[in-house]
This record gives structure tokens, sequence and C-alpha cells, in this order.
């Protein structure tokens, strides 16, 4: 039997008092929630009024306006044209580029590092998962600025300066070819230039400029969508016949010719590194506290995604492998083809975390010299400006916004990669 | 999936707490800033001065941990002419990067640290620089079998420099306007570019001649390093108190002069005793407070000059023990000279 208490009471809205804020469950969490936001924009407006009120009592004032300053500072690792007349804006945005560049090669060579050491630590060798586990735990119970820190130091103690590499009685040689140096400045390669390049003028006949590398970069775009559709026409072939053609030649030579191609035409010549002054010139500079940084971040970071890896690749069901097993799968096609694709749905959501932390910790890069934006922006140009809390502001703007699009790409590729149920 | 968010979301949640933290103590900084600091230092019976990390003969702790040098002095004679104890100070060691938050945040009463009076450190940074206590100049450093002899000559060099410091500027002037090329290396503190420089990881060291010669007295083999004849900046390193309190920027500006004042006039630690009894020259009779009373216009007693000096003896002593040509440092007076004896050093009267 019904009884007027029973009705729904947005059917009859007159019905609704005020003491049923607080005493229905249906709108006592809304309640709530009303009330905490309010406290928590009154607060804020306190701290922020308190700040305002404070800085201007202090004859300071929130201004970014110093961003257009000439900066009057070097910058050793320039990705971008930088000099000392540039803006503090410009250097901070070479900082930028040179914390996303170490970010990205660490966050690769720790995917890496972490999926070998993940993989091995469950390996029946017991040599071999012993040395993992020993690798995992030395490697993530130490700070990462302590790495940073060794790795560098054993690199400017262990490696020859560019001083050894002089004179009759050099106590340093360059390697493969007289053509990389190792130095405990970095490592110095050869560079490619282009001899037709289209930068090319009459003063500067040799030199490399955006466009050659477009060119470079459309030919490998050519020859990946050909090989794409010739595995697919094997593929094909395959479900029809049950033969699959041997197409590794034509993948080789369809990946080799246009960049062949595309080279010769612009006439590549490698620009080797020599000893001159004081220093190599000439070539490309991998700089020391590039590398540290970068080994570091990966070594550190890998140790983690290595724990991750296992834990992915455990919560597979042995079923799964053995089932594998048993249609003749050998070892190594099981891990790739079966079990390594389940386990990244496990993996990747805290890789994510492993990549927002690579991002951040790259910003320890003062400890070996290396500028990035907390170098730049956030060390020289707010001590030379004195504008700490502008500097601080957009600093944090920075990685926030770089964090959420590093998970924001990440999810997308989680999304793709999680099981589809239907 | 609701993991990730999660992580996301506890991103999200670090940034804004560390915003707010930043907030707090931005908005603490300006109430602690137009205090009175004499009442504050008289309360906590203490002076907290700001000094290096560690530069030797300027300011280091030697073997028992008691901080020593040049810069250190002048922390001591006005905690003596202030608290009439020459022990009670709190020394805080900052960086290139942390010294003006510290000052500016109110952690420190006075900042005795190699500091260059600049005109943006002193109008745009608010602070207020009390005097120079040592005329410098940018200097470079670099070992002797590299054969340089000019600074002119480091085309291509790589450079070893502490970020954060005016030195980092003019180095990019110096090597822009003589048109040559360098590789910078930004370094946190001196003894960490030191340690580089002295691994090769650096051809050059450079920054303040004084902070050179003295890094070098450390060195194993001092003589293997040679400091190049250029002096490419002007750097008047002095004691400096934030904006805003000038009674207290007065204390610390007058106990400078009242150091520098004393050698000029003679009074040293050995006859400081006796001239402070009373002499037939009105000025010294004026700076150790046996007429006037100068020191009560400051709100301190008459002996506090006489405190300030009685800690070390007067600037010529302080510079001869701790950096001076019998030291290990061996700095000649050159810029550093009373005016009389053809140098800078030179204070006002007192009258």
């Amino acid at each position: 039997m019904t009884t007027l208490a029973d009705q729904p009471i947005s059917a009859s809205g007159s019905s609704f008092k005020l003491s049923m804020l607080l005493n229905d469950t249906r709108y006592r969490s809304l309640t709530f929630q009303f009330i905490a936001l309010v406290a928590i924009i009154a607060f804020m407006a306190f701290v922020g009024g308190n700040l305002v009120r404070n800085l201007a009592e202090a004859g300071l004032n929130i201004s970014y306006a110093f961003l257009g300053e000439p900066a009057g500072y070097d910058i050793n690792q320039r990705p971008i044209e930088y000099d000392s007349t540039s803006s503090h804006g410009r250097a901070a945005v070479v900082g930028l580029l040179n914390t996303l560049i170490v970010a990205f090669l660490a966050c690769i060579t720790a995917t890496v590092f972490g999926v070998i050491a993940g993989v091995l630590r469950l390996s029946n060798n017991w040599i071999v998962s012993k040395i993992m586990s020993i690798y995992v735990e030395i490697f993530r119970n130490v700070p990462v600025l302590i790495w940073i820190l060794i790795i560098f130091s054993v690199m400017i103690n262990a490696l020859p300066g560019p001083r050894d590499f002089r004179g009759e009685d050099a106590t340093a040689s360059m390697s493969f070819f007289d053509t990389f140096a190792f130095t405990n400045r970095g490592v110095f390669a050869p560079a490619p230039e282009f001899t037709n390049s289209f930068g090319s003028t009459a003063e500067l006949p040799v030199t490399t400029t955006g466009m050659d590398w477009l060119l470079v970069i459309a030919a490998l775009l050519l020859s990946w969508f050909v090989a794409r559709a010739v595995a697919n026409w094997a593929t094909r072939t395959q479900e029809a016949t049950g033969n699959r053609p041997t197409t590794w030649y034509i993948t080789l030579a369809i990946w080799v010719v246009p960049v062949v191609a595309v080279l010769l035409f612009l006439g590549l010549t490698w620009n080797v590194p020599e000893l001159k002054g004081f220093n190599f010139r000439g070539g490309m500079q991998l700089r020391g506290s590039l590398i540290a940084l970068w080994f570091a971040l990966s070594i550190y970071t890998g140790a983690f995604i290595a724990e991750n890896v296992r834990a992915g690749i455990l919560a597979i069901s042995k079923g799964q492998t053995e089932a594998a097993g048993a249609l003749g799968l050998r070892p190594n096609r099981i891990m790739s083809l079966v079990v390594l694709p389940q386990a990244l749905r496990v993996i990747i959501p805290p890789l994510i975390s492993q990549y927002l932390n690579i991002t951040k910790n790259s910003s320890l890069a003062i400890a070996v010299g290396y500028m990035d934006v907390t170098g730049t922006l956030g060390g020289i140009t707010l001590l030379q400006t004195g504008r700490a809390i502008e500097t601080i502001l957009l600093l944090m703007l920075f990685y926030l916004t770089v964090s959420l699009l590093i998970s924001f790409f990440m999810n997308i590729f989680n999304n793709r990669m999680k099981l589809k149920e239907r | 999936m609701n993991r990730q968010m999660a992580e996301t979301q506890e991103e999200v949640k670090m940034k804004k707490t560390v915003f707010l933290g930043a907030l707090a103590v931005a908005a603490v900084t300006g109430g602690v800033a137009s205090a009175a600091t004499l009442d504050d230092v008289k309360a906590r019976g203490k002076l907290n001065c700001g000094v290096t990390t560690g530069v030797p003969g300027f300011a280091e702790p030697d073997a028992n941990g008691v901080w020593q040098g040049f810069d250190v002095a002048v922390c001591r004679a006005v905690a003596a002419a202030v608290l009439s104890d020459p022990t009670a100070v709190e020394f805080v060691p900052t960086t290139g990067k942390t010294r003006f938050t510290a000052l500016a945040s109110g952690e420190i009463d006075m900042l005795a640290r190699n500091t260059t009076w600049t005109f943006s450190r002193d109008v745009d940074l608010k602070f207020e620089f009390t005097g120079v206590n040592y005329y410098d100049g940018q200097g470079f450093m670099v070992p002797a079998d590299l054969g340089v002899s000019s600074a002119k000559d480091l085309d291509g060099a790589t450079v070893c420099i502490q970020t954060g410091t005016t030195t980092e500027l003019n180095l990019a002037d110096f090597f822009r306007s003589n048109n040559i090329s360098y590789e910078p290396v930004p370094i946190e503190t001196g003894a960490e570019a030191v340690q580089q420089y002295n691994a090769g990881a650096c051809d050059v060291y450079t920054t303040d001649a004084s902070a050179l010669a003295a890094q070098r007295a450390n060195f194993e083999d001092p003589t293997a390093h040679v400091i190049l004849p250029e002096i490419i900046s002007k750097e008047p390193l002095g004691p400096l108190v934030r904006h805003g309190d000038h009674e207290w920027g007065d204390i610390v500006r007058w106990t400078l002069n009242a150091l520098i004042t004393a050698e000029e006039l003679g009074v040293t630690s050995v006859n400081l005793e006796e001239l402070a009894a009373g002499t037939n020259n009105p000025e010294i009779n004026r700076l150790l407070g046996t007429e006037g009373d100068l020191g009560g216009m400051l709100g301190l007693d008459k002996d506090w000059a006489e405190r300030a000096i009685g800690v070390a003896g007067n600037y010529g002593e302080v510079f001869e023990t701790n950096i001076g040509e019998n030291t290990p440092i061996g700095l000649a007076r050159g810029l550093n000279a009373q005016w009389t004896d053809g140098g800078l050093i030179y204070s006002p009267p007192f009258r």
C-alpha cells in the first residue's frame, strides 16, 4: 500500500522544507559540498588579498614586463637561436625546450631499461634475475639527485679533458676512425651537412636548414606508407594462399632507396669535430650535463618501470602462456605476442606517473649545470630581475601544462590499448 | 582508468599545495619587512647575519666551527655595537641564489656576503647598501700550463661561473664586446665550481678577483694557476639591509664607517682603551663617545663604536688578519687602501 510519505518529493515540490537540507540524505551531500566550496573560495580570497596587500605595502607589484627585457646572460645548450641580447622570455623558451629534450630522451630510455629489466627479472636464469633484482633495489632506493651527481662526477673525473688530446704525447685519442671524441665536457660526434642545401649561399655553401630535414622526413614518411602497403599485401596473400611471401628485401629497399636518393640530392657530407684551441669545434656536441642528467633519470626511473612491467606480466594468468605453448609458439613469441600485449593494460597507467616523475625530476638539472627551465626562468632570470612570485607562478604553470599534456596523450594511448569489451 | 585519473589529480593537488605555500610565504614576507629590526635584534639577543657558504678569508668556519673572515668581522662588529657581544651572531650561510630572498623575508637582519652594489639591487630589489668594505673586480683564473696570458685569448674556452651573480652578466658582456665565443658552465656554489675547474671540466674559472685568490690559496699547488691581468668589471662589495628601516641601515652603515675612520685616525685594538679615556683629538673623542652623543642618535649607547672596534681592531687590522699579504689569501690593499694612501676607502666624518 502506498502512503503519502513514500511519494517522490520532486513530484510534489511544495513539500520541500529548509530543514531537509540537513536531514534529508538527498540534499545533505549537496549542502556540505556547497559549504566546502564557499570555505575554499573564502580561504583563497583571504590568502590572495593578503598577498596583494602585503606586496603593495612592500612596494612590489605583479608584472610580467621583465619577459621582454634583454636577458644579458648566455646559455650553453640552445635548441633555438639565442644570445645574451635576447629577451628573458626567449631564455625561458630555450630552457623549456631543454627540459622537454631531456624529459623526452629519458622517457624513451627509461622505458627501454624498465622493460628489459622487468622481463629479465622474471627470467628462469637465476643469475640474470638476481642481477636485475639488485639493479632495481639499488637504483630506486637512492635519491635521484645523488645518482645525477655520482654519474656526473664519474664522467668529469674518468674521461679525458680536451687538453689530453693535444700534442705529440697525447694521453687520449679520438674513437671510431678519429670521428668521435669522448671528453669530460661531453661527446663530440660528426654532424651531417649538405653541400646542396636549401640554405646554401655564396658565403656559406655547406650548411643545414629545417627545409633539408623536412625533405628527409618526407622521404621517410613515404617509405613508411609504402612499407605498410607491402605488409598488408603480404598479409592478404597469406590469408588467401596460406603462404606469406618473403618481403624483407622489398621492405629494406623501400626504406633505404628514397632516403639515400634525397641525401645524395642534397649532397650529404660529414662535419667531423676537430680540436681547435680550447675545445673540439665542428660536429655536434652532446654535453656532459645532458648525458649525466639523461642517464641518471633513465636508470633511476627505469628501476620503477621494471617493477611495473613485472607486475603487469605477473598479472597475466599462467594459462595464457601454457595455451600459447600448447599451440607451439616459442617462448620469445609467447612473450611478445601473447603476454606483453595483455600486460600493457596493467603497465600503462603507472607508466604515466613515471613519465610525469621524469619530467618533474628533470628540474634537478641545475645540479650539473644543465640549463632547463628551472635554471633559466626559475634561476638566473629570477635572480637578475628579483621577480620571484611571477617566475615561480610561470614555472608552475609550465610544469602543470606539460604534466597534464603527458597524461592526456598517455590516456589516449591507454584507451586504445585497453581491453575492448563488447 | 580511475587509477591514473587519481594520479593526475594528485599532481594537480600537489601543485596547488605548493602554490598556496608560495602565497603564504609571500604573505608573511610583507609583514616582516616593515618591523623595526633593531628592536627585533635586541629582543632576540642575537643578530642573524647572512654570509657565504664558505669563501676562505671572507667567511668560513674554522677548525672549531667558529666563523672567521673579513665579512664575518662586519657582522661581529655590528653585534658588538648593538648587543655588546661579538659572539651573539647567528651566521646563516646563503648561496648566490638564496641570499636576497633570505634578506627580503626577514630571515636575516643583514647580509655581508661579497655582494656587489648595483643599481637594480639597490632600487628594484629594494635593498639598502650600507657602504663598501671591499672594492673588487671580476677576474679570470686559468691553469698556468695552458699558456694563456690575456683574457682576450680565451676564444672558445669553457668557463665555469657561479649562476645568479653579476659575474654571469659581465662575462656575457665581455665576450660579446670582444667578439669572441665561449661555453658557459653554470654552477650553484663556488666550491662546486672549483671542483669542476680542477677536474678540467672547464678551462677557466671566473668570479671576483679576491675570491679567485682565496680559492687558489686552498689548491694543492697554487702556483700552477694564474689569475689573468684583465679585470672586467667594477664590483664594490658591501653589507646590505632591507629598504624601509633606515634606523637599522644607519647602524650597519656607521659601524662599518667607525672601523674605517678608526684606521684613518690611528685607533687600533692596541691603543683603543687608552684613547677611549679621552684624547685631545675631538674626532677620536666623538668616535669613541667621550665627546657628544653620536651613539644616542643611533639609538645605541655612547661606547658603541669602541665595542665595534674592540672586536678585531680597525678596518686595516681586519683586512691584514683575514685576507692581507701575510695570510694564505695574500691580497694587497690596492684600491682598498685608505684614501689618504691613494685608495678608495673613505668614511664620511663623525660629526
